[in-house]
């Protein structure tokens, strides 16, 4: 558990090329981060996939920040 | 050219005509295809013609839930779906003054919804594996109109413009998202036709014949091929010059 938000932002420096200290806890995938709408739903694939968990689509459009992301996981998981 | 070698391919309406000339013209470039349909016995016998490489996967395409399963049973039986062809399509035709809801509704449903959910269902693996081809096959009357055709041609055209807006969106992960729009083809649908009415279409077609279904599954592997990887959002016509647009 207490790994989550290690392995969310992995996830996302990786899949955005971004810097580590760029995500942080009210960093906007796509305003801070570069992303785009299609990013984001990648984002949420590479979430679902490493925690082995489903995200429906009306959860993932509130996944708008990295802790966003990390909450969500944590009650979902 | 056009080797499909190792690609995974799921062609909808595999029993009719045209669809079953698309999955041999996939299976026989190298594809592993899975035959889709409502009728159990055709695509039993397309499978044991084509010998390995092929799955039955029957679905009823009016029946949402059973849209939203094939793509899983697809990937299930294959190991991914590279290639998506929506070729199914149903027509209730009639004059829009006579057209009762129902018979606009069943034609949406299974041409336009039932393709929707189909390409969205199979997109995740194509993202992943940043490569996809997904190939709509639309009419001529999509761009045209045809009296007696509101239901099928607004289905046709609908499938159309989805094609170009999700070419959009997916482009830059190496998906091509196209359209085949044939003319008059020689198939069950076009023999409903009747003496008069053919003749009344050929004297429109300036090659003067009607189309076979082989000359569109020459379309559709075009498009599903690697070599057709810069075009996407395009709609290939294959009707004779009966329309040229």
């Amino acid at each position: 558990m207490s790994d989550i938000p290690d392995r969310v932002r992995k996830i996302v420096v990786e899949h955005l090329g971004v810097e580590e200290d760029k995500v942080t806890e009210s960093a906007s995938f796509i305003d801070d981060l570069g992303a785009d709408s299609l990013d984001t739903v990648e984002l949420v694939m590479a979430f679902e996939e490493e925690f082995g968990i489903e995200i429906p689509d009306d959860a993932a459009e509130t996944i708008q920040t990295f802790g966003d992301a990390v909450k969500f996981i944590k009650e979902a998981s | 050219m056009f080797d499909l070698t190792g690609k995974c391919a799921l062609v909808t309406g595999a029993s009719g005509g045209i669809g079953g000339e698309i999955a041999r013209a996939l299976h026989a470039a190298g594809a592993t295809v899975g035959l889709s349909g409502t009728r159990g016995a055709p695509l039993e016998a397309l499978a044991a013609e084509l010998g390995e490489r092929a799955f039955v996967l029957p679905c009823n395409l009016s029946d949402p839930e059973a849209v939203s399963a094939l793509p899983k049973q697809a990937i299930a039986a294959m190991g991914a779906v590279d290639i998506l062809v929506n070729n199914a399509g149903i027509n209730r035709d009639n004059l829009i003054m006579r057209m009762s809801d129902e018979d606009w509704q069943s034609v949406i449903d299974v041409n336009l919804t039932a393709t929707f959910k189909l390409c969205k269902g199979v997109l995740r693996g194509m993202m992943k594996a940043r490569w996809g081809r997904i190939v709509n096959i639309s009419s001529i009357v999509g761009a045209t109109g045809n009296p007696g055709q509101g239901n099928y041609a607004a289905s046709k055209a609908g499938m159309i413009g989805m094609s170009k807006s999700l070419a959009f969106e997916v482009a830059s992960r190496g998906i091509t998202v196209n359209a085949v729009a044939p003319g008059f083809i020689e198939t069950a649908m076009t023999d409903k036709l009747n003496d008069e009415q053919k003749t009344g279409i050929l004297g429109q077609i300036p090659s003067g014949r009607m189309g076979s279904a082989q000359e569109i599954a020459a379309a559709v592997l075009y498009l599903a091929s690697p070599e057709a990887g810069y075009v996407t959002g395009s709609t290939l016509h294959v009707n004779g010059g009966m329309a040229m647009l």
